[in-house]
């Protein structure tokens, strides 16, 4: 049977690299965790709630919410810098 | 993922079940398959402290973990060597595909959904070279890069592959310089925004008529061929050039938009406006040809005509009727474009923009309070960026403008069969040659 050709519409894709995440820690007890609010919908409400938990459950640990400095669409390295100075770890949320 | 990679910082990412296979093709495509994503349930938005607590306290929908337990788990566990993944990949895919007949063929390109669900001219390569014929640009040459949201990475796009995308969608080859000239402008018309956008074109200047377009009587709506399929072939290229447009994977818009299958492409009734062309506003001369884009087309509101007495009242209360991170743009018949112009003395589409920003206005509580004013705009405003810094500054009572000047456009389409008229909420973009790319 014949074979028909047709041209693919797909477009070029870049290559994957891949990247290597930051170590994790032994454990987070004495340590700054961020809550990073990143201004979607209701986020902040929820970071909050999870920063109560963080009192209730594991009083050694530090959680700070902290917004970031702009639209979510934009990189925001003054917050980075900071959670990277003045933190240990980081939870970012909420993507919806 | 920044924070992870450019900072050593080690995270958690938390987002609701509903995003789980985009959020997981985000991380695999950004090189970090194993990036450690915490879900809860839909939605965050609207739900009290006492249920979003409730979600802190429960457990992970996707997983059946607990939430906190996942969360920890993810900032202390090492990383096993098969959670890093390959060390590097790709996704090109061969130029041609072959079938064992046309069915076939069709089947293939449904399922591998590089259609709009309706039916396409297979892409042969004798179709290809005709349609490349009618450019002079190598059909190698890169035209472009899209992505379908911010977060996903850019794929490229040669001129023959925008010419696959053109005979699939049906365009005759003579539509073929406006086509590249769509995909010139790197303006997806696929986004995957949750809030379901589409693209908008309005071609200007010669190529209009040489080509056969509608400016008059059913521009927007399925009575033009080269209207219809150049905008088809638009939608086309944006979701294939991209690398996708699935819904659950790379296409969120939570209802989907009717205006995507050919992106309200048309062109402008410059011989009936009282005003200059839309490509001249923004830096064309009259005899060149270009194309002008819009995205984020969601909302539509109409009237017919302006009344005699109450017309201001009317027009402020179809502009109160869009979201004001939507900005207005008028599509006006030549008939109600005429009426601006004698009931209200705008001789320029410029005095008319003037007016409408001053008229479109509402307390600036209310303003602020809007959803997509609080997640795209808010922070702006207080990063200090006008005119936002200056309206978040206004008691809450205050009466505000609730657009920008800049983001307010006036275009003129329409046969005249009445005076009705729209506003689309839609964000423009960018105007493009399609002189450059015959």
């Amino acid at each position: 049977m014949a074979t028909l050709r047709v041209l693919n519409p797909v477009g070029f894709p870049p290559k994957v690299t891949r990247k290597v995440p930051a170590p994790r820690l032994d454990t987070l007890e004495g340590k700054t965790v961020y809550l990073v609010d990143c201004r979607f919908d209701d986020s902040d409400v929820f970071l909050g709630q999870m920063q109560a938990w963080f009192a209730e459950h594991l009083p050694g640990v530090r959680a700070v919410v902290k917004r970031i400095n702009n639209v979510y669409l934009h990189d925001d390295p003054t917050t980075w810098e900071e959670i990277k100075s003045r933190g240990h770890a980081a939870i970012l949320g909420v993507g919806h | 993922m920044t924070l992870e990679t450019g900072y050593g910082v080690p995270t958690v990412a938390v987002h609701t079940d509903k995003f789980d296979k985009v959020v997981r093709s985000v991380a695999e495509v950004n090189g970090m398959p194993g990036l450690r994503q915490v879900f809860v349930p839909q939605p965050i938005m609207g739900k009290t402290p006492a249920e979003l607590r409730a979600y802190v306290d429960g457990r992970d929908p996707l997983t059946g973990r607990p939430v906190m337990q996942e969360v920890l788990e993810g900032l202390t566990r090492p990383f096993e060597a098969d959670e890093l993944g390959p060390a590097e990949f790709d996704r090109t895919t061969p130029p041609l595909v072959e079938g064992a007949s046309e069915d076939a063929l069709h089947r293939l390109f449904l399922e591998q959904r590089w259609t709009d669900m309706l039916p396409i001219v297979l892409p042969t390569e004798a179709r290809v070279a005709e349609m490349l014929a009618h450019t002079r640009r190598k059909p190698d040459e890169l035209v472009g890069r899209m992505r379908s949201t911010h977060f996903r990475e850019h794929w490229a796009y040669s001129v023959e592959k925008v010419a696959v995308n053109a005979v699939m969608a049906g365009a005759r080859p003579e539509y073929f310089p406006v086509i590249l000239a769509l995909a010139a402008t790197g303006v997806t018309a696929r986004s995957s925004s949750s809030s379901a956008m589409a693209a908008m074109a309005v071609v200007n200047g010669p190529v209009r008529h040489e080509i056969g377009m509608n400016a008059g009587t059913g521009a927007m709506g399925p009575y033009n061929h080269a209207n219809a399929t150049i905008g088809r072939a638009y939608g086309l290229l944006s979701q294939n050039g991209q690398g996708g447009s699935v819904p659950g994977l790379s296409y969120m818009g939570n209802q989907g938009n009717n205006y995507a299958y050919n992106s309200v492409t048309f062109a402008e009734n410059e011989e009936r406006s009282p005003w200059e062309p839309f490509h001249v506003q923004h830096g064309r001369r009259p005899d060149e040809s270009a194309v002008s884009v819009f995205s984020g087309v969601r909302s539509t509101s109409f009237t017919l005509g302006l009344r005699e007495t109450y017309w201001r009242e009317h027009v402020r209360n179809l502009l109160r009727g869009i979201d004001p991170n939507g900005p207005p743009t008028l599509l006006l018949d030549p008939i109600a474009a005429r009426q601006f112009v004698t009931r209200g003395g705008f001789t320029t589409k410029a005095a008319l923009i003037d007016w409408l920003h001053d008229n479109a206005r509402m307390p600036a509580g209310e303003y602020w309070d809007y959803q997509l004013v609080q997640n795209y705009i808010y922070p702006r405003a207080t990063f200090g960026e006008e005119p936002w810094a200056s309206k978040l500054a206004a008691a809450p009572d205050v009466s505000i403008p609730m657009f920008r000047r800049e983001d307010i456009h006036v275009v003129v389409v329409g046969g005249e069969t009445n005076g009705y008229w729209r506003i689309m909420g839609c964000n423009y973009q960018k105007t493009v040659s399609v002189d450059d790319w015959r």
